[in-house]
């Protein structure tokens, strides 16, 4: 096609679809992995316990509800060596958000995490500055906290926060030491928070004797199904609960965690990338346009080129084979620009600090040549059959 | 030379159906035309002299009685078997040129090589045809580029790349000035003479004399078929070797 206009205009539709496909393959790819890695390098060996019972759907906290049944004495009793075995740590958590106040001016809202002393054992984090806090200090609800680096530069600033008195709600608590930073994991930014006593968090910041959760960290390549079995016992014993239909709770193996966010990804993955398939078909429509526009425009180079002694079949392919350098030259550039979009958006995310891969796979290119391909044998086919269902004297005839 | 004509047909008639509406082209047509002849085939327009020669140069196929083309019944022929023979034994020469534009000269003679059997040495081929019709000075200049009488000598090269037995000449001279005409007559008589045979379609008596024989059609019906007694013999040579 000599237009050169026109043919890149054509193209658009095709290096925008074929982009669109590989930006959100890429994207999905690198949101997935920023997910599940961060899982696995600290959730390895990791059964999670969640208030209320889950029947496999979404956690009731996901929906607004706030489950009651947890308490921390539930903790306790799975730190027994004879009802759980195999288990090196088990953490209790509250959760809940406050305004926190330096010194009457310099306030700050933020998560207030209640933890056990035990919190580096089941959590991939560690101290900067300062000490973390004692299992005595957990059990007396003493007043001291932890904090996250982006809640030291939001209050603080430049002035060392280790020993200065924080208001939380009506509670003064003391800053004793200092996270290490450690970026956001997820939705969650694990900098942006106050780590406090869970006893304390409870009682004295939130007035209630529940807890969000309960994590148990196993011993190294322990039966995690067993572990999931005996916790799911315990909890029965410790909540009165005789049949498993009853269960107030619900327990989750990292595997579980896993699979079920590995299966969620992916259809949102699969989903978007049908959505931006959708514009590659669109784009397809246009190369057709465009193409019966060309046969018509040509009908009396066709004429000519029969006339010469061009057979259907050869008129039919030089159609199809315009169509597919089209579409072929359209998926490159496309190719091309998602490659480098995605590298942008890969770019982007470390600098807020995501852990996030740059990932484009292989494959993925090259089904998208081949796509390319075929939307350009798909949508050229029926304005090449045109021309080569043109009758000569027609076509050399036609003004 | 072969001992059948080259071209023989029969009772020929053209029927055009379009919307409903019946057309006659060409009514119960006969004659031969033997290897090697000059005619012209004249008539005024709309007298069914381009649909007559649309049909003998293989483009179009009659609705009724019998046409040998070299010995070859091409009723019996299929479209791929018609255009093969287009490619290597028909060439055309049209009113308007019909180059490709945007295309250089060498290429559009190349053009039919592209669909020849035959795909060896097509460039030199091509330039030794546009070099015998005097345009080697002009291969690599875009179609749009080259004078009217340069384009259709251009034609006249892409219709003799393939060494055709037969040249149809649709009014070749009818978009040129008079000059460029008598070189286009020239070209022609002069293949002619070395054996080409030549089928001239015009609507002008002084272009139908450069032929040996004039066939005239008239509302669709042969009515004359008559040898040229004055055949009028295009001056200066110089164009071809």
């Amino acid at each position: 096609m000599s237009n050169k206009v026109r043919s890149f205009l054509t193209m658009l539709g095709i290096v925008i679809g074929v982009a669109a496909v590989i930006i959100i393959m890429s994207i999905g790819n690198g949101a997935q992995s920023l997910i599940l890695d961060q899982l696995k390098s600290f959730g390895k060996d990791l059964v999670i316990v969640l208030p209320g019972d889950s029947d496999g759907g979404p956690p009731s906290e996901t929906l607004g509800i706030t489950v009651t049944t947890l308490k921390y004495d539930d903790a306790k009793a799975l730190s027994e060596p004879n009802n759980v075995a195999n288990v090196k740590a088990v953490a209790a958590y509250y959760q809940t958000s406050a305004n926190v106040i330096w010194r009457d001016k310099k306030s700050y809202e933020t998560i207030i995490n209640g933890v056990t002393a035990n919190y580096f054992d089941v959590e991939d984090s560690s101290i900067e500055q300062g000490r973390f806090f004692t299992n005595e200090e957990v059990d007396s609800a003493a007043h001291v906290a932890v904090l996250g680096s982006v809640v030291v530069d939001e209050l603080f600033g430049d002035v060392d926060p280790i020993g200065q008195r924080l208001r939380i709600k009506n509670q003064t608590v003391e800053v004793i030491g200092v996270l290490k930073s450690r970026g956001k994991v997820g939705m969650q930014d694990y900098d942006d928070q106050i780590l406090v006593p869970v006893v304390f968090a409870q009682k004295m910041i939130a007035g209630v004797d529940y807890l969000s959760s309960i994590r148990v960290k196993l011993v190294p390549n322990a039966d995690a199904d067993r572990a999931v079995l005996e916790i799911e016992e315990t909890l029965r014993e410790q909540h009165n609960i005789l049949k498993k239909e009853d269960d107030d709770f619900s327990v989750h193996s990292f595997q579980d965690v896993l699979d079920t966010i590995t299966r969620i990804t992916n259809t949102i993955n699969y989903f978007l990338a049908t959505m931006a398939g959708l514009s590659l078909v669109v784009g397809g429509i246009g190369i057709m346009n465009i193409m019966l526009v060309s046969v018509t425009e040509r009908t009396r180079e066709i004429g000519l080129r029969k006339a010469i002694g061009a057979t259907n079949g050869q008129i039919l392919r030089q159609f199809l084979l315009e169509s597919v350098c089209l579409t072929l030259i359209g998926g490159s550039i496309g190719i091309i620009s998602g490659v480098l979009v995605s590298y942008l958006a890969a770019v982007v995310a470390h600098l807020l600090r995501y852990q996030w891969d740059f990932v484009i796979s292989i494959p993925a290119l090259l089904i998208a040549v081949l796509i390319s391909i075929a939307i350009g044998i798909i949508f050229g086919l029926y304005p090449a059959r045109r021309a080569s269902n043109l009758e000569p004297v027609d076509a050399l005839r036609y003004e | 030379m072969a001992d059948y004509p080259l071209i023989d047909v029969r009772h020929l008639n053209k029927i055009y159906k379009n919307d409903g509406v019946v057309t006659q082209a060409l009514f119960d047509i006969t004659f031969q035309i033997k290897h090697g002849e000059f005619v012209s085939i004249m008539g005024p327009s709309g007298s069914g002299k381009s649909t007559l020669m649309h049909i003998l140069g293989l483009l179009d196929r009659p609705s009724s009685g019998e046409y040998f083309f070299n010995g070859h019944n091409v009723n019996e022929l299929s479209d791929d078997e018609l255009a093969n023979l287009r490619n290597k034994s028909i060439g055309f020469v049209f009113q308007a040129f019909n180059l490709l534009p945007r295309t250089t000269v060498l290429d559009n003679v190349k053009l039919p090589l592209l669909y020849s059997k035959d795909k060896r040495r097509m460039e030199e081929r091509a330039k030794e045809v546009l070099e015998n019709i005097g345009l080697g000075h002009r291969l690599y200049y875009l179609s749009n580029q080259i004078s009217g009488g340069e384009k259709q000598r251009v034609a006249i090269a892409r219709a003799l790349v393939n060494n055709p037995q037969v040249i149809f000449a649709d009014e070749p001279t009818g978009n040129l000035d008079s000059k460029s005409g008598i070189q286009v007559m020239q070209i022609l008589q002069a293949l002619n003479d070395k054996g080409t045979t030549i089928i001239l379609v015009t609507h002008e008596t002084f272009t139908a004399e450069h032929a040996q024989r004039i066939i005239k059609i008239y509302d669709g019906r042969l009515v004359s078929d008559e040898p040229v007694v004055n055949r009028r013999i295009a001056k200066e040579n110089e164009f071809l070797k």
